[in-house]
């Protein structure tokens, strides 16, 4: 692979992340690279959402380095990050429950100050979530799951992105809301935003990725190509149900 | 009738002053989920800066009203001032600490700050000067102060300007997304701190607005005044369902009919156990407040 | 400390110190007649100076420069602290009561008065532990129990001609149960709701002393209430009032630490910890939370009682708020919880503003400053409880 010697867009080393005296994450290191969809796939408790949170300083790391644009962003205050391009859909998507769609899409272009730049992008988003667009005047808290998934991702992409982390984008949801969240991120992808994609679904996670990491008890236990995690044998058995 | 009548005015006054105090405990409410006990310091400390303000500029012959406009502005905007420098020691480290830590932490800041007003204002009451607070007309049996009249229109402005800032504007959207979710705030870029310190600055400033327009009303302020409006204003929020923002509203004027027609037709004396009562009873019985959860739009 | 972290310390102690300054001055230095500096400059530069004393010593405890005096010092406390530990319990309490004992021997009537208000704050700070320390409620209206329990023996003494012996029981009786009347209603909220609502029961409480002048002489107080009497001997004198406060406050610390070491006392502290698990394993929350109130109102009222008879007056100024935070102040100042923290607490709030009478116009505000201080620096107490978590509901 000539990756390696790539510089990576965002990298951790060795980070260490803990709740109180429990270590959720114990010295991992990953890298995504500019443009590419990275999956995070795991069971429960493996430590995936925490990963992405300790990313965004949400859950700060303990020990390690967090690099961002070959910047280490370890004393980067959470709400600083956005502005650099780094942006994350939480599990569970939390959306404002008592703001209205366009208020809710508002808030994900808080620190820019160009109007017209963010109308626009509102309208892309719109564009690309129909459904968003004529539920405008509703609040957030009344849409369903996969409306709600999809202004989460709408209120992501309004900060116009470089990197967009994405926890669990499929759960709760029906396959075919699935289907079609997969392949809005394929577009988003394809519009340049590099993606990083955590999910208990290994199976979509994987066909939709270029490559994925393992994570196990707070540790990586894999790397790989997507395609070749895929047809990993052990992977098959643990994660894809065989 | 007329006695009717003219109860339901001055109801209609202190009903707003509470409004506008019950306000700062809402949204603050709303923000950290604290009950801020050093709220009715800033209505007192409002009052007092009234009276300096007010005096110096009328000791330098600028006509009463002009120095009522500039007396207020600035008095709110030392509230302001006060309310985030508190925010700054007295709440922010305890962001993560238990909550009964912070309520300690507020209730010796209220101790504090009502002691500092007392050591640095003396122990006497402070009048307003009594060319500003004078004069009013007599309508049918009636007669309404001219102070009354610009409560009511000062409290309906205020309130109609938090309204916009809060439902209109990007930063009020903020406030109000930093309520319901701050991590997910956070993610999208929003500084929690900030948004904090400024809940606190526009409760403090209407506070403020509040402790001048009682210190206009009654002639004095005292340092001890903030204590019982303080509850008082806290029961009205805790009335209207807390976080709530026209709630609030609707729980002050309640509290302050209630509180003038007990006095006027129950007993005087007992006049501040009825708004207790009320308090304990909504608690009680629907610690929602009246506007419930079902009509949530209003919540910050 | 890198040479960030402590320019940053400088930076923010300047702006902290001109913030305090904008807020200072229009305090002092706006007159109707014109506007004056020299006030506010008198105490801000105090303020700074001490505020950049304060900032210099951190920095230098960051960078190690005081090992040499920090060091030794936390040896020796060591030192002490296992020589308390290793000397036995019971010698030690025979120490402090002994002193106790002797002490009016000694002291005149100016250390009688102090010693006797100690003990009467000790009562009621033992007695509030046990409702915010043990069983985890904050309760703001306290002193309406205090009050409940001065009246009770008041009204007693006088209308009905009965003893000090025999209303002291009556009084911490109805102290009890006005706690349970207070507690009925409340204790299904939840924390904070419960401190303002029982501000609003101590308030109501207030007002009914103040106006119901039939019963309670409104603001004019009750006066000629008797002193105690046993068998013929009248305890007039400050020193044998002593010893009957005396003998409330050890029978208070007895109860107290029986309780806190029954079944009841670890449910009360297994509901300040986790309500909701308490509930699941089957203790009845409502039903002790009840008892809490009326435990705690219990040791109020022999305090009120005591208190009416040593003052010979009562009235409803006695029994404001600003009672209620005092007390409460002492039991967080000594460590919530904690027996011996609640008595240092008492001490420190009582008997050192007597050494500084010179400055009795700043103790309220010391009291609020202190309040705050301990809470961002060591919430635990001066001398904290060996078992207290945090609760779980709060953990996010």
């Amino acid at each position: 692979m000539n990756q390696d010697s790539r510089q990576p867009i965002l990298e951790l080393r060795n980070v260490v992340s803990a709740y109180g005296r429990i270590r959720a994450l114990k010295g991992i290191s990953l890298k995504v690279f500019d443009g590419e969809i990275v999956t995070i796939i795991g069971a429960n408790g493996a430590g995936k959402s925490t990963t992405l949170m300790t990313m965004c300083n949400v859950v700060k790391a303990v020990e390690g380095d967090i690099f961002y644009k070959g910047e280490r962003i370890n004393d980067v205050a959470p709400d600083q990050l956005p502005t650099r391009g780094l942006c994350q859909v939480p599990e569970g998507r939390r959306i404002f429950p008592r703001l209205t769609v366009t208020e809710n899409l508002d808030m994900g272009a808080f620190f820019r100050r160009d109007s017209a730049g963010i109308k626009e992008d509102l309208e892309r988003v719109y564009d690309l979530f129909p459904k968003l667009r004529e539920r405008r005047r509703q609040l957030g808290g009344t849409l369903s799951g996969g409306e709600q998934q999809m202004l989460a991702m709408g209120r992501a992409l309004m900060s116009r992105p470089r990197v967009l982390l994405l926890d669990e984008p499929s759960m709760g949801l029906a396959p075919l809301l699935v289907k079609q969240i997969f392949d809005i991120i394929a577009t988003i992808n394809g519009q340049g935003v590099t993606v990083v994609l955590v999910e208990q679904n290994a199976n979509l996670a994987l066909q939709c990725a270029q490559r994925g990491y393992v994570l196990e008890t707070g540790s990586v236990v894999m790397e790989d190509e997507a395609s070749a995690l895929l047809h990993n044998p052990d992977i098959r058995k643990a994660y894809l149900g065989e | 009738m007329d006695y009717f009548i003219q109860q339901l005015i001055n109801g209609l006054t202190l009903g707003g002053v509470y409004a506008l105090i019950a306000l700062g405990y809402t949204m603050v409410y709303g923000i950290i989920q604290l009950i801020n006990f050093a709220h009715g310091e800033f209505f007192a400390a409002g009052g007092y800066m009234g009276v300096i303000f007010i005096s110096w500029l009328a000791a330098q012959g600028v006509h009463p009203y002009v120095c009522l406009g500039i007396g207020l502005v600035l008095a709110m905007l030392y509230c302001a001032m006060l309310a985030m420098a508190v925010e700054r020691l007295a709440y922010r480290p305890l962001r993560q600490a238990s909550r009964l830590a912070v309520l300690l932490s507020a209730l010796g800041m209220s101790i504090f700050l009502q002691n500092g007003l007392m050591l640095t204002q003396g122990q006497y009451d402070k009048a307003y000067p009594t060319e500003i607070t004078a004069g009013g007309f007599q309508l049918g049996g009636l007669y309404i102060s001219y102070m009354q009249c610009l409560i009511v229109a000062l409290t309906i402005f205020l309130l109609v300007v938090l309204n916009l800032l809060v439902f209109k504007t990007r930063i009020g959207k903020a406030m109000r997304a930093t309520a319901q979710d701050k991590v997910m705030s956070a993610l999208v870029g929003i500084n929690a701190n900030h948004i904090i310190a400024l809940t606190f600055a526009i409760g403090a400033g209407l506070a403020a607005a509040a402790g001048i327009m009682v210190g206009l009303y009654y002639g004095t302020v005292s340092y001890s005044m903030g204590f019982v409006p303080g509850i008082k204003a806290f029961a009205a929020a805790v009335l209207g369902g807390i976080g709530n923002i026209t709630g609030a509203m609707i729980g002050g004027l309640i509290i302050g009919m209630v509180e003038i027609f007990a006095a006027g037709y129950i007993s005087s004396q007992y006049k501040d156990v009825f708004a207790f009562i009320i308090l304990i009873g909504v608690l009680y019985f629907k610690p929602t407040g009246i506007m419930g959860e079902n009509v949530d739009d209003t919540r910050v | 400390m890198t040479i960030q972290e402590s320019k940053r310390l400088w930076v923010s102690l300047g702006v902290g110190l001109f913030w305090f300054l904008m807020l200072l001055w229009p305090l002092l230095g706006i007159k109707p007649g014109g506007l004056e500096f020299s006030e506010t400059w008198a105490v801000f530069s105090k303020i700074a100076v001490a505020a950049v004393l304060i900032v210099a010593v951190y920095h230098l405890r960051q960078a190690g420069v005081l090992d040499f005096i920090g060091t030794p010092l936390v040896k020796a406390s060591e030192a002490v602290g296992r020589g308390y530990q290793k000397a036995p319990t019971w010698l030690l309490l025979a120490v402090v009561l002994a002193a106790a004992l002797i002490y009016p021997q000694f002291a005149g009537r100016y250390g009688n008065d102090v010693a006797i208000s100690v003990l009467i704050y000790i009562c009621l700070g033992l007695g509030l532990n046990v409702v915010v320390g043990l069983a985890g409620l904050l309760d703001l209206g306290y002193i309406a129990f205090y009050g409940v329990g001065a009246y009770a023996y008041a009204l007693l003494s006088l209308h009905f001609g009965l003893s000090f012996w025999t209303c002291l029981p009556i009084a911490a009786m109805l102290a009890a149960i006005s706690g349970c009347i207070i507690g009925f209603p409340t204790l299904r909220m939840r924390g904070d709701y419960l401190a303002i609502v029982t501000l609003g029961f101590g308030e109501i409480v207030r007002l009914i002393l103040n106006n119901w002048m039939t019963l309670t002489n409104g603001p004019n107080g009750i006066l000629g209430i008797p002193r105690p009497d046993f068998f013929g001997y009248n305890f007039a004198s400050l020193s044998s009032l002593y010893y009957v406060i005396l003998g409330i406050a050890v029978f208070t610390v007895l109860a107290v630490y029986r309780l806190n070491h029954s079944r009841i006392g670890r449910a009360w502290e297994a509901i300040r910890e986790d309500e909701t698990a308490a509930e699941l394993m089957g203790v009845n929350t409502f039903l002790l939370k009840l008892l809490a109130y009326a435990m705690g109102a219990t040791f109020a009222g022999l305090a009120g009682a005591f208190f009416a008879s040593r003052m010979r007056f009562v009235g409803p100024e006695s029994f404001t708020f600003l009672e209620s935070a005092m007390v409460l102040a002492m039991v967080v100042l000594g460590g919530m919880g904690s027996i011996p923290g609640v008595i240092l607490g008492v001490l420190v709030l009582v008997a050192l503003p007597e050494l500084f009478r010179d400055f009795e116009l700043y103790r309220m505000l010391v009291f609020g400053g202190v309040m705050c201080t301990m809470m961002l620096v060591r919430p635990a107490g001066l001398w904290p409880a060996k078992r207290v978590g945090r609760r779980s509901e709060e953990m996010e």
